[in-house]
């Protein structure tokens, strides 16, 4: 120990909170970046993108290849060929939003029903016309015939003469933006935000759950709590896997610029934010490291209470119901602001940071930004500290369990 | 005999502050009493054992003195600070369940321990490597911990304890899983310690390790604390034992031989009388014994505590310490 009697003792008593947690940080940052948990972590978006995009061509490919339902005609034959000759005319003004219209093959047969055909489901029909154009039947399911009965109106009219046969050519002015578009394009913005929020959040949520479960197989708790606050140990992990988001965050859009860059005019882009861009994707950093404290914390917590990874798996489900339902919630009252749920939203700590991106997205201003900042600030402050008191409490086996008790009985014998 | 004392003698007649100082701890688990008024005097400086078998309370009573666990009733004052955290710099602790991060180099981990007590990272690290360098282990700086012995890995965390030069060191059941070589090596790191000035607190339920190393100690069983004071006080409780092979096997000098005096083959064995020595061996001169032999032997500390602590703790002690050796 010859070594040993020369080294200097401390003079200062304790770590602050803040030094403690960072020790707590360093050490898990670095665990996770030179993991290969980290590696996976950093392929989570290319399996989401993957997945998206394999169900995404799936879906297109099932749409294409599905028929397309059409309006039977099954009117006398020179009224069926006046109608279809009505409908190629409004097609061609009107676009997609008349369905295809076809002759019913064996219409002029006397015992013709078309309520058989329907039911006997020959050919591609939604639905079937008939009688004649004064007096048009259509016949098919409530749901069809309510959606299709105005349109089959026009086109008889047209086809009758009653409604105009030409129609005069309409010159286009393009602008930039309207009030109806820009709000309707903020939205997208504010959903796209809220959904990479929640992405990201996601990602992180397993990796919190499980986060002292390492420490406390390896008994490196009591080390711990012996030397530092069991709210720096919490502190310092949440900052270990915020600093990892980051890194991870970093590496993902370098990689999503560089294709941005690649794509070029591909690229999808994006309405600009009530805010401006350079604060949204401010905001959007900040929220996101809210809504991932917030969780983290919550999940943290609820981690910790677990003894093995098995727990934790375990957990793993009704955890994700619970960020889905934050999500939705959020998603909800996104195009309903300043409704009583849209501030439902803002207030509830877990749910306020996607509400208030939202809110960056389709309103002007900042002021509410830092109100909001601060109220989920404290919300973290306050879960870290129930969640390292549940800790110790449930955990570590501390605290006065016997107090409240015993003061009562005390209390009661006074009484008596 | 008063068996119900907590802090006696020790360290009453002791001029040096305190290191630890706990009036009437108790701790309860689920509605079990787990520590049951525990008071312990340590004075800086000096050495301290706990002494008790498994589940008596040893290590609740060292978590509530750390500030791991916080007590139900009592106090406790460490350095004068009711909250031991706020004098973390000055504290080392080997807990009892060894826990290191086994993809942790030895030195890193070294290191990690006294950053968690603020020693500065770098620092750490020259300060690991070279206690693993001076203690024997410099074969073992650059592996992990997880390709470490269990021994080696102990080492490891005892220096971890150590990096930081705490005034106080609280080492729980440190000699559990050592082998007798690394046994003796922690006792002389122990002494070496306290030489320094260093206090140093540790629990055992192996009386020897507490005998040969300690100033005070506290006996605990069943969460009580019979008897807490210095290890020489707690041997003169128990009468000097006499063993006297004589001549003569009967006569007069039967008379001076006290009432507890029993036969055993060609001795006798008897507590020494409270007159002392002399008066006895003048009434068997005169008795014409014809004393062939006579040996005193002071009580041990395993005397001590079977009379304090009882026949059950200590058989209990006893097998806890024969379980951990096989």
């Amino acid at each position: 120990m010859s070594d040993f009697n020369q080294l200097p003792t401390q003079e200062k008593s304790r770590l602050s909170i803040w030094q403690a947690a960072f020790v707590i940080a360093r050490r898990d940052f670095m665990a996770i970046l030179f993991s290969r948990a980290f590696f996976f972590f950093l392929l989570g978006p290319v399996f989401m993108i993957t997945i998206a995009t394999i169900s995404g061509s799936l879906g297109s490919r099932i749409s294409r290849d599905a028929m397309v339902p059409e309006i039977g005609i099954a009117m006398s034959m020179e009224e069926t060929g006046r109608m279809l000759e009505a409908h190629n005319l409004l097609a061609n003004e009107l676009g997609g939003a008349l369905p295809p219209m076809v002759a019913v093959q064996g219409a002029d047969a006397p015992d013709f029903d078309p309520r058989v055909v329907l039911e006997e489901k020959r050919g591609n029909y939604a639905a079937i016309v008939t009688g004649s154009l004064a007096r048009p039947v259509l016949t098919g399911p409530e749901g069809q015939i309510d959606y299709m009965r105005g349109r089959v109106a026009l086109v008889a009219a047209a086809a009758a003469g009653a409604a105009p046969t030409t129609f005069p050519s309409v010159d286009m002015q393009v602008v930039s933006t309207s009030a109806a578009s820009a709000k309707s394009g903020q939205i997208i913005t504010a959903q796209a935000g809220q959904m990479l929020l929640f992405l990201l959040t996601m990602l992180l949520a397993g990796m919190v759950l499980s986060n002292l479960v390492e420490e406390k197989g390896n008994k490196i708790i009591e080390i711990l709590a012996a030397a530092i606050p069991m709210d720096a140990v919490f502190l310092g992990k949440l900052f270990a896997m915020l600093g990892v988001s980051f890194v991870g965050i970093a590496v993902w859009g370098t990689v999503g610029a560089s294709l941005f860059l690649l794509l070029g005019n591909a690229a999808p882009s994006f309405p600009t934010p009530a805010v401006g861009w350079p604060a949204f994707l401010a905001l959007g950093v900040i929220y996101f490291a809210m809504g991932y404290l917030l969780l983290g914390s919550l999940f943290l917590s609820i981690g910790s209470m677990a003894a093995t990874v098995r727990e934790v798996q375990t957990l793993s489900m009704p955890v994700t119901m619970l960020q889905l339902g934050v999500f939705f919630f959020a998603s909800y009252a996104m195009s309903k602001i300043g409704s009583s749920v849209e501030w439902a939203a803002v207030i509830v700590p877990f749910s306020s940071p996607f509400a208030m991106l939202a809110r960056a997205a389709q309103q002007e201003g900042l002021t509410q930004h830092l109100i909001a900042i601060g109220w989920q600030a404290l919300a973290v402050a306050v879960l870290v500290k129930a969640g390292a008191t549940l800790f110790r409490k449930r955990v570590m086996k501390s605290g006065g369990q016997g107090k409240a008790k015993r003061s009562l009985w005390r209390r009661s014998k006074a009484a008596a | 005999m008063n068996m119900a004392l907590g802090n006696m003698s020790f360290p009453d007649n002791d001029s040096r502050p305190l290191a630890i100082e706990a009036r009437g701890l108790v701790k309860r688990f689920e509605g079990t009493t787990a520590v049951d008024g525990v008071d312990i005097s340590v004075p800086e400086g000096a050495i301290y054992g706990i002494l008790g078998p498994n589940g008596a309370g040893k290590t609740t009573t060292l978590r509530m003195l750390l500030g791991i666990i916080d007590p139900d009733e009592g106090t406790r004052k460490v350095f004068g600070h009711e909250r031991p955290h706020d004098i973390a710099r000055l504290i080392g602790y080997l807990p009892e369940e060894r826990g290191l991060y086994p993809s942790m180099k030895a030195y890193e981990a070294i290191a990690f321990m006294g950053a968690l007590r603020g020693v500065p990272l770098e620092e750490g690290k020259r300060r690991g490597r070279e206690l693993l360098e001076a203690n024997g282990l410099g074969h073992a700086v650059e592996r992990q911990i997880r390709q470490l012995s269990k021994g080696m890995a102990q080492n490891v965390q005892l220096l971890g304890t150590l990096v930081h030069r705490p005034k106080l060191v609280v080492l729980d059941e440190p000699f559990s899983g050592l082998d007798a070589l690394n046994q003796g090596k922690l006792e002389r790191m122990i002494r070496s310690l306290a030489e320094e000035g260093t206090t140093v607190i540790f629990s055992t339920h192996v009386i020897h390790h507490a005998e040969r190393l300690c100033e005070g100690v506290a006996i605990i069983a069943g969460g009580k604390v019979p008897y807490a004071g210095s290890v020489d006080a707690a041997r003169n409780r128990i009468p000097a034992q006499v063993r006297l092979e004589t001549r003569a096997r009967e006569g007069r000098w039967m008379e001076a031989l006290p009432a507890d005096a029993r036969r055993e083959g060609d001795y006798f064995y008897f507590s020494l009388p409270e007159s002392g020595v002399e008066p006895l061996l003048r009434a068997l001169i005169e008795g014409e014994a014809g004393i062939l032999s006579l040996s005193i032997e002071r009580a041990g500390l395993h005397d001590a505590f079977v009379a304090i602590a009882g026949e059950a703790a200590a058989r209990a002690m006893q097998a806890g310490s024969q379980a951990e050796t096989e």
